[in-house]
């Protein structure tokens, strides 16, 4: 059974003085274990598509189903819920909280989303540190590590609450390329490891190949979906 | 709950500058309320002890409508002595009462045999007059610190205007109730400093004295003085006591009695109040210094860290838990500054008593001030702060909490 069903997804953009479609009658599934990239130019909808699926927004029109739960239809509350319990998020400015540490970053979600007792998330913490290979830095602080680190760590804060579906907006852009590919390497072992889904959006053709399913936009059309060994770079 | 008081501490700290100087400026604001209310508060207390305990004492209890015509002293208001035995019985076995001493009260003419001018007398029982009002004794700038009978203690400005010295002999002439006329010598035993205005024309004699030039067979009384033992029970004891006379009614069927506080009795508590409603508008400032500091550095606290705040929201935080985050920071910066403010409130009291401000009231010169700080100061001023600040939190906690993550996460 499919971890995300999208049905007829819309999304317009009410501006000044005219709408904007960001999003078209788009039709899409995503099988849960899955290693996913969305790829286009930009303003093709790449983000907006992330956004809807990490239900950061609302679609005009359409069905989203995630993880069995509609969740077009959830509110607020509701929503950062379902978010706290269901997904993870990597960023393109990794977005870490300055005034932690590492440690403490990758801590937060377990202690302020999903309240997890204090055993267990030290269990959870030390594995992932180790996963990602960040345990040495374990107690710096975000502005004492790199770029590549910082991803790293985000990464382990996307999975420390084990969720269902990883959702990373561009976040190779803001890194070199060996620490881009490092990444994404990075984040399919925690694939394979920890059995979860990650959807990638990216407009970096080199990146695109580490995608074993790709969904092409064009002017918020989904234009082509390519598998492993049929994806054009 | 600690980890979102980690989290508040650390981005405060994060704002070294910022938050030393809200916090300095709530500090600042928290010494100057507490000296103020020390200084004020002090100064309200040792005014209202010298009006008490060296003229009026706590509470008086006077016949009904004495105190309408207090100025004209009337002698046909004074209790009887089966009136005056039935309020000291009930005075006796009032377990709140230090004391009491009845007055015989009365307007003379004070003449030295060359000169005469008017005066106020007060018929007294020595022993029961120094037990209440104790600070009498201390008024007495020259002669003895007792009263017998045949003795008048008179005050300065009578004793310096009319040439008047210890041992002299004078007359004391006045006007009974029958409207006949009466008087009797007297040998000047003491000259007394004023406690404070009305109280400058008020001279001392016997009980028995008073009632001798009125012509009484048995001394009547005008009013009875009362010091509590506890004298911040004083309104409780005002009502206890007006519920016991309450009973004692004239033929007429009317109360006989009223119990006045000595708030109701000087004109000196109108300028308690004002001081009361200083120290009301100095909290005042304060809350509003504390409100804009506050205020202020929790809307920028928000404003820079928008992009944070779409993370937290994003990764799933509630909006509770952000509000709640927001909050606390203004709790903490409140409570460093109230404890600081507090600590520093302290040691400027201390400071000021080591100095030993000197200042005169009245006639009374040199009185030292003892400025003090209340357990109950020190609480409500930093009640006061600690709400404020959570308060002025509010609003920034609460734009962070209705913040769409994704709009907060585009933020630039």
């Amino acid at each position: 059974m499919a971890l995300i069903k999208a049905q007829k997804i819309t999304k317009n953009y009410q501006t000044e003085d005219f709408i904007v479609h960001a999003l078209q009658d788009v039709d899409f599934e995503i099988e849960p274990a899955s290693f996913v990239s969305f790829v286009g130019p930009s303003g093709s909808g790449k983000t907006t598509i992330l956004n809807l699926i990490g239900c950061l927004d609302k679609p005009s029109a359409g069905n989203l189903r995630i993880a069995d739960t509609e969740v077009i239809g959830l509110a607020r509350k509701e929503s950062a819920a379902f978010r706290g319990k269901h997904l993870g998020f990597i960023f393109q400015d990794f977005n870490l909280i300055p005034v932690l540490t590492v440690y403490e970053n990758i801590e937060y979600p377990l202690i302020m989303v999903q309240n997890v007792a204090p055993q267990e998330r030290k269990e959870r913490i030390s594995r992932l540190l180790a996963a990602v290979d960040m345990t040495d830095q374990a107690h710096k602080y975000p502005q004492q590590i790199s770029g590549g680190q910082k991803q790293r760590v985000a990464i382990a804060r996307a999975l420390v609450t084990n969720p269902a579906l990883v959702l990373a907006d561009e976040p190779t852009a803001n890194l070199d390329s060996q620490t881009a590919y490092s990444v994404i390497g990075l984040m399919k072992k925690m694939r394979d490891d920890f059995g979860t889904t990650f959807i990638f959006s990216t407009h970096d053709t080199k990146i695109v190949g580490e995608a074993e399913v790709i969904f092409r936009l064009e002017d918020g059309r989904l234009t082509a979906k390519e598998t492993k060994g049929e994806i054009k770079l | 709950m600690i980890n979102l008081f980690k989290i508040a501490i650390r981005n405060l700290i994060r704002y070294k500058r910022r938050t030393l100087l809200t916090a300095s400026l709530i500090t600042i604001g928290v010494v100057f309320v507490l000296v103020f209310v020390s200084i004020t508060g002090s100064f309200k207390a040792m005014m209202i002890g010298q009006i008490t305990d060296s003229m009026l004492g706590h509470l008086q209890i006077h016949r009904k409508g004495y105190v309408a015509s207090i100025d004209n002293l009337p002698l046909n208001l004074n209790m009887k002595p089966q009136a005056y035995s039935k309020i000291a019985t009930v005075l006796t076995a009032s377990p709140q009462v230090e004391a009491f001493s009845p007055r015989l009260k009365f307007g003379g003419m004070f003449s030295n045999f060359v000169e005469t001018t008017n005066i106020r007398l007060n018929g007294i029982y020595p022993d029961r007059e120094f037990q209440t009002v104790p600070l009498l004794t201390s008024r007495i700038s020259e002669g003895k610190k007792t009263l017998s009978r045949g003795e008048i203690m008179i005050p300065t400005l009578l004793a310096k205007g009319l040439g008047v010295k210890l041992g002299d002999t004078v007359v004391i002439v006045a006007t009974n109730v029958d409207g006949s006329v009466n008087g009797k010598q007297f040998i000047v035993s003491g000259i007394l400093e004023s406690a404070t205005g009305p109280g400058g024309r008020d001279g001392y004699i016997n009980i028995e004295d008073a009632a001798e030039v009125l012509r009484m067979t048995e001394a009547e009384v005008s009013e009875v003085a009362i010091r509590l033992k506890d004298f911040s029970r004083l309104p409780a004891a005002v009502k206890q006591l007006e519920n016991k006379v309450s009973g004692e009614v004239n033929k007429e069927a009317r109360p006989m009695f009223e119990v006045h506080s000595w708030e109701q009795l000087s004109p000196f508590f109108n300028i308690a109040r004002m001081i009361d409603v200083m120290t009301f508008f100095i909290k005042i400032m304060l809350i509003a210094i504390v409100l804009i500091s506050i205020m202020n550095v929790m809307i920028m606290a928000v404003y820079e860290r928008i992009r944070e705040i779409g993370t937290i929201a994003a990764i799933g935080t509630l909006p509770g838990k952000i509000r709640s985050m927001f909050i606390i920071e203004g709790f903490c910066l409140g409570v460093v500054g109230a404890i600081i403010g507090d600590l520093i409130g302290i040691a400027v009291v201390l400071i000021i008593n080591l100095v030993g401000i000197r200042f005169d009231f009245a006639q009374q010169q040199g009185l030292l001030l003892k400025a003090t700080l209340q357990p109950s100061d020190l609480l409500t001023v930093s009640i006061i702060v600690i709400v404020v600040a959570v308060g002025a939190s509010l609003q920034p906690a609460i734009k962070a909490s209705k913040m769409e993550p994704i709009e907060a996460l585009r933020h630039v």
